[in-house]
């Protein structure tokens, strides 16, 4: 591998893009494809495919054995609101290996001795997702029922090309949250990005039941098929 | 879900910088109950230090062994281990499975 691949390599992967290593087993031949170039290569499929999976492996393309070293972004979570649900979501979401973040400005929900182990932010949504940054490997989740909290973080996802975005609330509280929104400038297929009601339809009841639906629809949207971008 | 192996990625150009010679181990395919999984990183250095790992310490000393002439010649080569091997007695893996190693030179 040339020192200048290896190096492209470990900088996309720190700057949190996805990468894909091709090698020609036999003649050793490699090439870089980043995740933006996919679609126009003449691997999309096997590669879309494998990067879905987080997964490297052996594809066999004209008769000839490719390996392709996968690195995707470890995905995140990013949830405003410490609240009974994300309580729950916080040991789901580190048996799938998703890393969480919680902003809630409200210190006496955010407390450590109720979060154990997780990453809290106590700065206000706008301040706090600014500094975390939003990108295609960040699921953005809104749990506060307070507009206050979750409306600027809601922007903030909106205007970034996080992967899933959802919101807590009744069709009627979401339509409310639609009418908000759109005064603030984002139209019908921006705000039709947002998840609501949330979760997946499972009948969940208790907050451990929601969590569950929600990161139930989170990984399906990450691992699911690629939507045609908007 | 995701492994250390990009730390094993930055050591592989941390070495390459600082003008050590590099080969890199990965682990290209498994059959069976293969100890570490497809995309395992092991880094070489010409001395034969090492990083990482592509069977859980199995084999990593014939890849090392491997490596270090893979640094010397620059030609990659793809090794396979497995109990079916004949030099199982020697670097055979305990758990019955095959993997494949793809070693590299970092130039």
């Amino acid at each position: 591998m040339d020192l200048a691949t290896l190096s492209t390599l470990n900088a996309e992967r720190a700057a949190r893009r996805a990468t894909i290593l091709v090698t020609d087993v036999a003649s050793g031949a490699q090439r870089l494809v980043k995740a933006a170039e996919i679609p126009g290569d003449p691997l999309a499929e096997a590669l879309d495919r494998q990067l879905r999976m987080a997964k490297s492996g052996m594809v066999e393309s004209e008769g000839r054995q490719l390996f392709l070293t996968v690195q995707a972004p470890p995905p995140r979570v990013i949830v405003t609101g410490a609240v009974h649900i994300s309580q729950a979501m916080a040991p789901m979401a580190k048996l799938l290996d998703l890393d969480l973040v919680i902003i809630d400005p409200r210190t006496a929900f955010a407390t450590p001795e109720r979060f154990p182990e997780v990453r809290l932010v106590t700065d206000w949504p706008d301040v706090a997702l600014a500094a975390l940054g939003l990108d295609a490997y960040t699921a953005f989740v809104a749990l506060t029922h307070d507009p206050k909290i979750d409306d600027p973080g809601l922007e903030a996802a909106l205007r970034s090309e996080c992967f899933y975005i959802g919101a807590l609330g009744s069709r009627k509280t979401h339509g409310r949250r639609i009418e908000r929104l759109e005064a603030a400038g984002f139209d019908a297929a921006a705000t039709a990005r947002i998840h609501a009601p949330i979760g997946l339809d499972i009948g969940a009841v208790s907050p451990a039941e929601i969590a569950l639906a929600i990161l139930g629809e989170i990984v399906s949207t990450l691992r699911g098929p690629r939507r045609a971008p908007a | 879900m995701i492994s250390t192996d990009t730390d094993i990625l930055a050591t592989a150009e941390a070495w390459a910088r600082a003008g050590r010679s590099v080969a890199l181990a990965t682990v290209i395919e498994t059959w069976g109950s293969a100890p570490r999984p497809v995309g395992s990183h092991l880094v070489i250095d010409g001395e034969g230090n090492f990083q990482g790992s592509v069977s859980g310490g199995c084999v990593e000393g014939a890849v090392v062994e491997e490596a270090v002439e893979v640094i010397g010649d620059g030609a990659a080569r793809t090794l396979e281990f497995g109990v079916a091997d004949e030099t199982a007695w020697k670097v055979g893996l305990s758990c019955g499975g095959r993997i494949r190693v793809y070693v590299e030179k970092v130039n």
